[in-house]
């Protein structure tokens, strides 16, 4: 294929098939391909949700009758309440009131099961499906079993969407619409915050992110995506039941995702279409194979789904992109953005951090015993001992992923003991993990843009509708700037999963720089790298010291500590043995004991 | 409400508490032991009802022909294995797998069955369903036993998806009831027993007590509560994984099949039934934190006891209060377990 026929050119030929598609199609086909569009937009809410946050929900299709429900009973032949009959008639009002209602209970129904833990969250999401289906069957208001009728059709400007080739332009608007944001978004400052919640939540809060919050969104998202669907379902069917909201249905909804590619937005459709099209195959074709009536196609679409996780977990869409052209490359990095704002670093000398008798027993064992130090803007300070000093568990006090049992933690004045590590990342202080904590499928730019979250602001409706752009170029110009700082310049494209283990410690050193910190800790950072990587990193540490930055760093290689760091402080049994400079603690007696043993 | 009611109510509260207790007691084994979260139990609970009715009317259950497809697969599977890592090819070590189903279809074709004892066709009924589960075990679950909860929990919920429609074609629509074990009933007072709930009652009481002394005295119970709690550990000391996976899944398809039989007789069981049986088994389990066996069998009698009250209050609304109670149980399981992230 030429070079010139891109992406965008296979786009462009998909929205003029579709947009021919009922022009051309018999009305079977038509409605065919409205189901699809429908389910797609369900689906994609669940990409989001599943494939990129990594939280599994089996009850979307509760919010699907949420939408077609909301909207029956404002519009069908359902006699109003007079407090809500102002309401009543318009489709668009139905719209507005179901998207509404859906938000409502989702923040609800999210509070409650977003803070559920790994696997809890899918039984709680089986729960609520159940518990709302058993809900639109059984009031009365809402027509029990029977469902709801006379739903009108949706009108646009006086064009009557009445036949199922009009409401059909109104459906794939909504898909495609749904489609391009869902994609702006994850190409953005809150897409990286989403993304690293599958796998990366310590990091990304520690990088500032918060995560409850990210999770809350994407779960509104894909709960408004199916909300949306079933205001379409409704004014298309023109009556509802709540069969097509059961929780089959939601497992359905969630198999489209998993087999499209749970990760990709155009997975959703590919999902959606291979589903709905299986079904409609199959459900004229198994009663007369097996010679009885039933929804048999579940047998298949079942086996389907344990093939596809035994076999291709990524789903569908990443094989069918194989055979298409690659992607365009990269957006290029705007260097001439204005620079982000940067703090008022402390002056050099001044004490930024102070651990005053920090202690902390677990159990009957004490980790860190009266432990102090204190580190100074412009020095490097390295915190060292033999394995098992409870130097670790020291790093951890001071970085707000655990809580002194006793003692204070101030940083630049205030007391951070007891802080989540997002709000001491917003002081100023960042820091690198022992085990490089990085999201090994996304580029290395990104990575560290996630360092930059805190000096963005953009939120999540800029972000789909890509009013973020001049913002997202000074963060990605921020990003690469570190990258250049650190030197991964050409690596900066790669996925950071591919990096040498040496070159994963750097970029979290970049990825942290990007937070614009007065404060680094760093833990172990030459661990795994070689010597010429060594050197360049020590001359890095110099270069940021000599611009005033303070620097903590937990470390086993002495070679590396002694010729590199202003002071020492030496741990052994959770308790501090030594301070002082590299030479006199080289010489002291208790530190020698630790190291080599009684010399007697 | 009168005390007579209450009584009945707590009656019939206990005799399905006692069934979901069994369930919760599966679900907590084989989750502590393999890490999957079991959705299919709830159908071979329904698996285990309409085959004894099928065989009571007379008619091959179509679970046996199911059986006899899976084995082959699993066979299969098994020589593919030996071909791929280049051992001889022999039925050795699974020789079983094509005995057993045989000879189990030979003996239904020819035996009388709807003439046979009640207590053969309850044997026949648990001997046709309760080896799916260790051949569900070989084929879904241990190609993929070092996935993450949540991949398993996919894997578990598409097995449901596929059994209930399998219990579609192979019973139909229509719901069906067993003949019960016992016609007697007791007068207890006020109180009128029938003798299936009791029946109901002293197997689940007896199945726990045996499951106890399973864990607590012989080498098998020891060594899967070894590998529930160290996998590797269990491993290292010699106990195989894939063993402990399809020991676990035979309790759990006989505990899921037994239940089934038990209610056949007091309740009309439908083929896709079982998803809600299990599904109450999963709150009590739920409760007990898929961990602890004791507190999951009083979450269990709980789930019975507040359904049957429901159900007289508000009987539209049962099912959704049952449902609901689920997620401030979740909420205050989760907030007093420790989650560490899954990286």
């Amino acid at each position: 294929m030429s070079p010139r026929f891109s992406a965008v050119h296979l786009l462009v030929v998909f929205v003029v098939i579709v947009a021919a598609a009922p022009l051309l199609l018999s009305s079977f086909y038509v409605t065919l391909l409205n189901y699809i569009g429908l389910y797609a937009l369900v689906s994609l809410g669940l990409v989001l949700l599943t494939g990129v946050g990594g939280l599994t929900s089996f009850g979307q299709a509760a919010f699907v009758g949420l939408g077609a429900y909301t909207t029956a009973a404002l519009t069908g032949a359902t006699v109003l309440p007079n407090w809500l009959a102002w309401m009543g008639g318009s489709p668009w009002l139905g719209l507005v009131a179901g998207l509404l209602l859906t938000l409502v209970v989702a923040v609800i129904l999210g509070s409650l099961t977003l803070r559920l833990s790994g696997h809890y969250l899918p039984l709680g999401t089986i729960a609520w499906g159940i518990s709302l289906y058993f809900l639109f069957g059984t009031m009365d208001t809402l027509g029990g079993h029977t469902g709801l009728t006379g739903i009108p059709p949706i009108t646009i400007f006086g064009w009557v969407l009445d036949e199922g080739g009009e409401i059909f332009y109104l459906i794939w608007l909504f898909l495609f619409a749904g489609m391009l944001t869902t994609r702006n978004l994850l190409d953005s400052r809150e897409g990286r915050a989403i993304r690293a919640l599958n796998g990366g939540m310590v990091m990304a809060e520690a990088m500032g992110v918060n995560t409850a919050r990210s999770r809350m969104v994407i779960f509104v998202i894909a709960a408004l995506h199916a909300a949306a669907s079933g205001w379409l379902y409704a004014h298309m069917q023109r009556f509802v039941n709540p069969t097509p909201f059961g929780l089959q249905v939601g497992i359905e909804y969630l198999f489209m995702a998993v087999v499209g590619g749970a990760g990709q937005v155009w997975g959703a459709l590919v999902g959606a279409s291979v589903i709905t099209i299986l079904k409609e195959w199959l459900q004229d074709l198994l009663p007369l194979v097996l010679g009885a009536i039933g929804n048999f196609e579940v047998i298949f679409f079942g086996l389907l789904m344990v093939l596809i996780l035994h076999r291709a977990r990524e789903g569908l869409w990443p094989h069918l992109t194989r055979l298409a052209p690659q992607r365009a490359t990269a957006r290029p990095i705007a260097t001439t953005a204005e620079p982000l704002q940067r703090q008022v670093p402390p002056p050099a000398g001044e004490v930024i951090l102070e651990a005053r008798n920090v202690t902390r027993k677990f159990g009957g064992l004490v980790a860190n015993d009266n432990m102090s130090l204190d580190v100074r803007a412009g020095e490097i300070l390295a915190l060292i001992g033999p394995n098992g000093a409870g130097k670790s568990t020291m790093f951890n006090q001071i970085s707000g992923v655990d809580t002194p049992t006793s003692g204070e933690v101030l940083f630049r004045g205030k007391s951070i003991a007891g802080h989540a590590s997002r709000e001491i990342a917003r002081l100023g202080m960042s820091r690198t993990f022992q085990h490089a904590r990085l999201l090994p499928t996304m580029t290395v730019l990104d990575n560290v843009a996630i360092g930059a979250h805190l000096r963005g602001r953009s939120g999540v409706l800029p972000s789909a509708w890509r009013m973020d752009r001049a913002e997202e170029d000074r963060l990605m110009a921020e990003a690469a700037r570190q990258i250049e700082r650190v030197g991964l310049a050409d690596q900066m494209f790669n996925e950071a999963g591919n990096l040498a283990l040496g070159q994963q410690r750097i970029l979290e050193i970049a990825r942290s720089l990007a937070s614009d910190p007065c404060l680094l800790l760093l833990d172990e950072p030459a661990a795994g790298l070689r010597w010429g990587e060594k050197q360049a990193l020590a001359e890095l540490l110099c270069k940021l010291r000599g611009e005033g930055m303070a620097i903590l760093l937990v470390e086993h290689d002495m070679d590396f500590v002694m010729g590199l760091v202003d002071r020492i402080v030496v741990m052994d049994f959770g308790r501090k043995i030594a301070e002082g400079l590299p030479d006199e603690v080289q010489r002291h007696p208790a530190v020698l004991e630790a190291y080599l043993g009684d010399v007697e | 409400m009168d005390f007579q009611i209450a009584l009945f109510l707590v009656q019939d509260g206990a005799t399905n508490g006692a069934i979901y207790a069994m369930l919760a007691l599966a679900l907590v084994l084989v989750f502590s032991v393999t890490r999957v979260i079991f959705i299919p139990q709830g159908e071979f609970v329904a698996y285990g009802a309409l085959t004894l009715a099928s065989l009571q009317s007379g008619q091959i259950p179509g679970t046996l022909w199911l059986l006899v497809v899976v084995s082959t697969i699993a066979v299969l599977a098994e020589l593919w294995r030996c071909w791929r890592n280049g051992l001889p090819i022999g039925l050795h070590g699974f020789g079983w797998l094509v005995g057993y189903p045989l000879i189990l279809a030979l003996l239904l074709w020819y035996l009388p069955l709807a003439s046979l004892p009640a207590f053969v066709q309850v044997l026949v009924a648990l001997a046709v369903v309760v080896p799916l589960g260790p051949l569900m075990y070989r084929l879904v679950y241990q190609p993929i036993a070092e996935a993450s909860v949540l991949i398993l929990l996919i894997v578990s919920v598409a097995i449901h998806v596929v059994l209930v429609g399998l219990g579609l074609l192979f019973f139909g629509a229509e719901g069906l009831r067993t003949a019960p074990f016992t016609d007697a009933s007791f007068e207890m007072g006020p109180l009128l027993i029938n003798g299936q709930q009791v029946w109901v009652i002293l197997v689940s009481i007896g199945l726990i007590v045996g499951l106890w002394r399973f864990f607590s005295r012989t080498l098998y119970g020891k060594a899967l509560r070894a590998t529930a709690m160290n996998r590797t550990g269990a491993r290292l000391m010699g106990f195989s994984p894939v063993f402990a996976g399809k020991l676990t899944f035979l309790l759990a398809a006989f505990i899921g099949t037994l239940s089934g039989v038990l209610i056949a007789p007091i309740t009309t069981i439908y083929y896709d039934t079982g998803f809600l049986i299990g599904l109450k088994g999963f709150v009590a389990a739920i409760v007990g934190g898929l961990i602890s066996f004791p507190i999951a069998a009083a979450g269990a009698v709980l789930v019975g006891l507040l359904e049957s009250f429901a159900s007289f209050y508000a009987s539209a609304y049962k099912e959704v209060i049952v449902f609901t109670l689920i997620i401030p149980v979740l909420l205050w399981r989760s907030l007093t377990s420790h989650h560490i992230e899954e990286e």
